[in-house]
């Protein structure tokens, strides 16, 4: 038994999900290697044989790993799975792209954003947005497996001392060129990790206005989320999204303004620990998450919110 | 240019999914059943891909039982050209679909593929993947652009950081995401049209695929409940209940 994980990360360090998802293989028996496969990437190697769980890394350096495009690493990790039985990868956008292409390639039925780890081949995980918890066995001989990043807690990114091992890389597929990024530019931190979320619905009225959630998330160290209809209608990139097919988020506490509670936003924020909804409608179904819920204008309470915290 | 566009018949996107008694699933019965959402964007997407000269033919694949023909009766009145239902009483993992679809896309030879980038029910979010590592093709996964041009499709995709494009050399797999576009509605001229155009029928059994399932759903449940919460009358009430309550600020 032994579970490879496949690192996210931008070259000089790896993404948070990456820590979540070592902290998920630790609920299974074994060695777990982490593979970094990316272009002048060993900082990301070394940074990742620091933290705790990590047995030992795979280093894979390429100019064409850069972006980590799926049609490149895919082949690099079948060529490594023969030595194991569980491949992760976290359940963000990059994880989501590559381990169905890995699992086809094994001839596997992945198993997508697992939430908890019941033995070596069950595992839990929600469907219908989240209205159902689905406990799932798997019969095939390996497993490639997607992990929802708030289901596992961290572990610490020090205190480790494994192992980096440089491996052979695969060539070029040239099926996909890579030609840009747009990035959304914030110091706010990042959704995903974030303690605390402001987020806002189509009850915002325009783009402007988020200005007033970003006042407050700086007043609360908060993230600033949306739901699909403020994204749909412009007001904030589609980064912000907080939904089923956005990203899922569990916060200590999650501010809710202005977002009427569709079952698809509430599938990507319900297992925040404390939940405030800020809505004019007091029949809106947020209010039915809601730990503290707020009958009122936004347009005047979260002014008075901003004052007087 | 072909394109294949696939779609699922799903549990309706404004229906509130209940779980069975017994655990073993959900309601299904008596439940409003629709296309799901994210094929719905791909169809559409192809649709104006011919609109625009781009595509020359859309063929709408399902793979699911007799109802699911209603479905692709909708991807026709929405534009395609016509449709093939892969029929099977069995509800198909991710995996099985995949290897289902490269079966026809081998017959069919398109030089594009679209698919939505998760069904609203599994919430798996594999199959477009999954086929394009079956056939080695590249893929532009959560698209929210899409422009075809020297044999290359550039895809604008929708990641967690921003956006991403990438450039994917035809034939290519494309999923996509809520943004691409947003779907028309199908006029009563073009409902009665779809009646006509074909709809042919595979079974299942003949395209020799294995299809047998690699997991067993063990069980269903209700997600934890969250207690009931309260409501608040003031601001200088919720500061209080948030920093003296709940200890979040």
């Amino acid at each position: 038994m032994a579970t490879l994980i496949i690192a996210e990360h931008n070259n000089s360090e790896l993404q948070p999900a990456t820590f979540n998802t070592i902290a998920a293989a630790k609920h299974l028996d074994g060695d777990t290697v982490v593979l970094v496969a990316g272009h002048d990437c060993k900082s990301v190697a070394d940074e990742a044989a620091k933290a705790e769980g990590v047995d030992k890394v795979l280093l894979a350096e390429a100019e064409h790993y850069a972006h980590l495009l799926a049609e490149d690493l895919d082949k690099l990790v079948v060529e490594q799975a023969e030595s194991f039985t569980h491949i992760l990868a976290p359940a963000t956008t990059f994880g989501k792209n590559i381990a169905p292409r890995i699992a086809a390639l094994l001839d596997v039925q992945q198993i997508s954003d697992i939430i908890a780890i019941e033995s070596d081949d069950t595992f839990k995980r929600p469907v219908y947005a989240g209205n159902a918890i689905a406990t799932v066995k798997s019969n095939d001989g390996k497993k490639v497996i997607t992990v929802r990043a708030t289901a596992f807690d961290a572990l610490s990114h020090e205190g480790g001392s494994a192992s980096v091992e440089s491996i052979g890389t695969t060539e070029h597929g040239a099926l996909v060129d890579y030609v840009g990024e747009e990035l959304t530019e914030s110091e706010r931190p990042e959704l995903t990790s974030a303690k605390v979320i402001v987020s806002g619905g189509r009850g915002m009225g325009n783009g402007e206005n988020f200005a007033m959630l970003e006042q407050l998330a700086d007043k609360l160290g908060a993230a600033v989320g949306a739901s699909r209809a403020a994204v749909d209608a412009g007001f904030v990139p589609n980064d912000y999204q907080v939904g089923q097919t956005g990203k899922i988020v569990a916060p200590e506490l999650y501010i809710a303004v202005g977002i009427s509670g569709a079952i698809q936003h509430l599938a990507g924020m319900k297992d925040s620990k404390v939940i405030v909804a800020i809505n004019k409608d007091e029949e809106a179904p947020i209010f039915q998450v809601a730990d503290y819920g707020l009958v009122a204008d936004l347009f005047k309470v979260v002014p008075e919110l901003i004052e007087s915290l | 240019m072909k394109i294949l566009v696939a779609i699922k018949r799903v549990i309706d996107a404004n229906v509130k999914v209940r779980v069975k008694a017994d655990n073993t699933g959900v309601e299904t019965a008596n439940v409003k059943m629709s296309m799901n959402p994210f094929c719905e964007i791909a169809v559409e997407e192809a649709v104006r891909l011919k609109e625009k000269g781009v595509a020359s033919e859309v063929i709408a694949v399902s793979i699911g039982n007799q109802q699911c023909q209603e479905s692709l009766r909708t991807a026709l009145a929405l534009g395609a050209d016509r449709a093939i239902l892969v029929k099977s009483e069995d509800e198909l993992e991710p995996l099985a679909v995949a290897k289902v679809l490269k079966t026809v896309v081998e017959k069919e030879q398109p030089e594009m593929v679209l698919l939505g980038k998760q069904s609203i029910d599994g919430d798996n979010n594999q199959t477009g993947q999954m086929l394009g590592a079956l056939l080695g093709w590249g893929q532009g996964t959560f698209a929210s652009k899409v422009e075809v041009a020297d044999g290359k499709a550039q895809v604008t995709r929708e990641i967690d950081g921003g956006l991403q494009t990438l450039s994917v050399k035809l034939p290519a797999i494309i999923t996509t995401d809520l943004r691409l576009n947003e779907p028309r509605f199908a006029s009563l001229p073009n409902i009665m049209k779809a009646k006509r155009k074909p709809l042919d029928e595979l079974a299942i059994a003949d395209l020799g695929v294995d299809v047998a399932p690699r997991t067993e759903t063990l069980t269903v449940e209700n997600p934890p409940a969250r207690k009931e919460g309260i409501k608040v009358e003031t601001v200088a009430e919720l500061v209080d209940k948030l920093k003296n309550e709940a200890k979040v600020i």
